[in-house]
């Protein structure tokens, strides 16, 4: 049989369609790109030296954000610090180790229930059980456990789907040569799943830069240069989005909230493509 | 020629479940050494799974059960005090499907012997390109050892995976349908590569070719339902099987 030629009204068909789908994508590209466009346009004049390298003064009444830069800093990597081995980790016995499948299908169900929990319900806990019950106020280190605890179940879940994609031969090869487990899982499954667990970071820098509401509650707002890393952990300390919140809404500084939303946006740009250079780096080795 | 040699490998009255559903059935068998054995029998019969029974890759399968006894050179291969790790170093698998690891072709090589701890730049280079030659591939990628192992053809991959096997000096070496997947040129050159193997390890192939089975091995041993129905040399049991189902199956009657 020939192949038939197609009807005019399937060809009209087609091509509504694809103009559709065409119209979609460039209606997503625009609004991206007028919105980062806008707070670029509106925040970058406003972000000057004395903006990034000082703390508010009221004396000289000056504005300054290098405590929140910090603070975010802090924030991120103290989390990322704690959370990966602990989530890696746990993925890792989830999927290679543990052998009672109907244990591992509830934490897997939990996990997954978790990562869709509003964030303002993992501050309030946070709030309760570091700042209050272990007595530790707003505190950097409480805004890090919470974190910790909020972003655990993303990095478990994107670290184990990506073990899942470890083709079981793999497996069965290193094992055949003679490797005990967990050296099979150091040497070959885990370069294997790189990618996952960087797209699970990646993902939680996305949640902790974005995070306010359960930050609000733990880490508090306070924007004072610490002296040294242990005061910071213990003092309290407003991050990038707490203060924009703060200046924005509070103060009506609308500008310098500008100016925050634009070092916000750079920041996770630089760190995500930080994280992916990573990833290819270790990939290779 | 000696008849009397010593077995690698004995199995007796083996007996292995999958849950409830039995696959080996009394199994006895002798693996002579730097022999070529070949398994034949209707897919489904067990072939696979006794192969891994000599090497306790059934360990992996939740809900084995195995009765009976696996020895490797006189040692109970299943008894607690045995190290699979060592276990598995002497016997050497190679898959049905070429399955080496998505590192460079160098790597794979050397995956076995840092595994057991030699770390010595020259050593692994001498190791790598020994156990290239010894898979019959070394001349196809010596300018390329630092390219990926996924790049190369089924058939290059496969011997790869054999070199791989090489290179932690084992024993003995199972191969389950390792030419199924591959090309004829392909097939024909690992045929080759078997032959002169033998030479210094013992050789046990799971086969559903029977031409194969016929050109290179010694010793055939006819699986049905889990069951080992004859054993024997191949020259004999091709010409003058002994049971009537081995007839019927090598003849082509069924399976
Ligand atoms: N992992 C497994 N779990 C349950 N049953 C299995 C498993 N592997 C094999 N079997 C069963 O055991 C029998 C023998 O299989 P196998 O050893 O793979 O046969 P062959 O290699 O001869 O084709 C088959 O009935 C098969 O379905
Ligand atoms: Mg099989």
């Amino acid at each position: 049989m020939r192949p038939e030629k197609k009807s005019a009204g399937r060809v009209a068909y087609d091509r509504v369609l694809r103009a559709l789908l065409y119209f979609c994508a460039l209606l997503t590209c625009a609004l991206l790109v007028l919105l980062i466009g806008y707070i670029f346009y509106r925040g970058l004049p406003n972000v000057t030296w004395q903006l990034l390298s000082t703390q508010e003064s009221f004396r000289n009444d000056t504005i300054g954000i290098l405590p929140n830069i910090l603070s975010t800093l802090l924030l991120i990597f103290g989390t990322l610090l704690l959370v990966l081995p602990l989530g890696v980790g746990a993925a890792i016995y989830l999927t290679e180790y543990a052998r009672n499948k109907r244990v591992v299908e509830v934490i897997e169900f939990a996990t997954e229930t978790l990562t869709g929990i509003p964030s303002i319900l993992y501050g309030l806990v946070g709030m309760l059980f570091f700042c209050l019950a272990l007595g530790w106020g707003s505190s950097i280190r409480a805004g890090i456990l919470t974190l910790v605890i909020m972003t655990l179940p993303t990095i478990v879940r994107t670290t184990q789907e990506s073990l899942k994609t470890v083709p079981q031969s793999y497996r069965e090869a290193s094992l055949g040569l003679g490797s005990g487990k967990w050296h099979m899982v150091r040497t070959v499954v885990l370069p294997c799943s790189v990618d996952g667990i960087v797209t699970g970071c990646i993902l939680s820098i996305g949640r902790i830069v974005g995070e306010s509401a359960a930050l609000l509650y733990t880490a508090g707002s306070a924007g004072i240069l610490s002296r040294n890393l242990l005061q910071a952990l213990e003092s309290s300390g407003g991050s990038l989005t707490v203060a924009l919140y703060m200046y924005s809404m509070e103060r009506g500084e609308i500008e310098v909230g500008f100016a925050i939303a634009s070092i916000l946006m750079i920041l996770t740009l630089l760190i995500n493509l930080s994280a992916k250079f990573l990833g290819a780096k270790l990939k290779k080795n | 020629m000696d008849t009397h040699e010593t077995p690698v490998i004995t199995a007796k009255g083996l007996e292995l479940w999958y849950g409830s559903a039995q696959a080996l059935r009394n199994v006895d068998i002798d693996i002579p050494e730097r022999k070529v054995t070949a398994l034949i029998g209707p897919s489904g019969c067990g072939k696979s799974t006794f192969l891994k029974t000599l090497d306790r890759m059934n360990d992996l399968v939740p809900g084995v059960t195995i009765k009976g006894s696996v020895r490797y050179r006189g040692q109970e291969i299943y008894s607690p005090e045995v190290d699979v790790t060592w276990l598995r170093k002497q016997i050497g698998m190679v898959f049905q499907k070429p399955n080496p690891f998505p590192m460079s072709i160098y790597d794979n090589i050397a995956y076995g012997p840092r595994t057991h701890g030699i770390r010595n730049k020259a050593k692994l280079d001498e190791i790598v390109e020994k156990s290239l030659r010894g898979a019959a591939i070394w001349d196809e990628v010596k300018d390329r050892l630092r390219k990926s192992a996924l790049s190369l053809s089924g058939g290059q991959q496969q011997r790869v995976c054999i070199a791989r096997a090489l290179a932690v000096e084992p024993d003995v070496l199972l191969m389950d349908e390792a030419t199924s997947a591959l090309d004829p040129i392909s097939t024909s050159k690992i045929e080759e590569l078997i032959e002169d193997l033998k030479n210094s390890y013992t050789i046990v192939i799971v086969t559903h070719n029977m031409q194969q089975a016929t050109r290179i091995s010694d010793k055939c041993a006819f699986f049905l339902l889990g069951e080992l129905i004859e054993y024997g040399d191949t020259d004999q049991m091709f010409s003058v099987p002994r049971d009537r189902r081995t007839e019927d199956y090598i003849t082509g009657r069924f399976g």
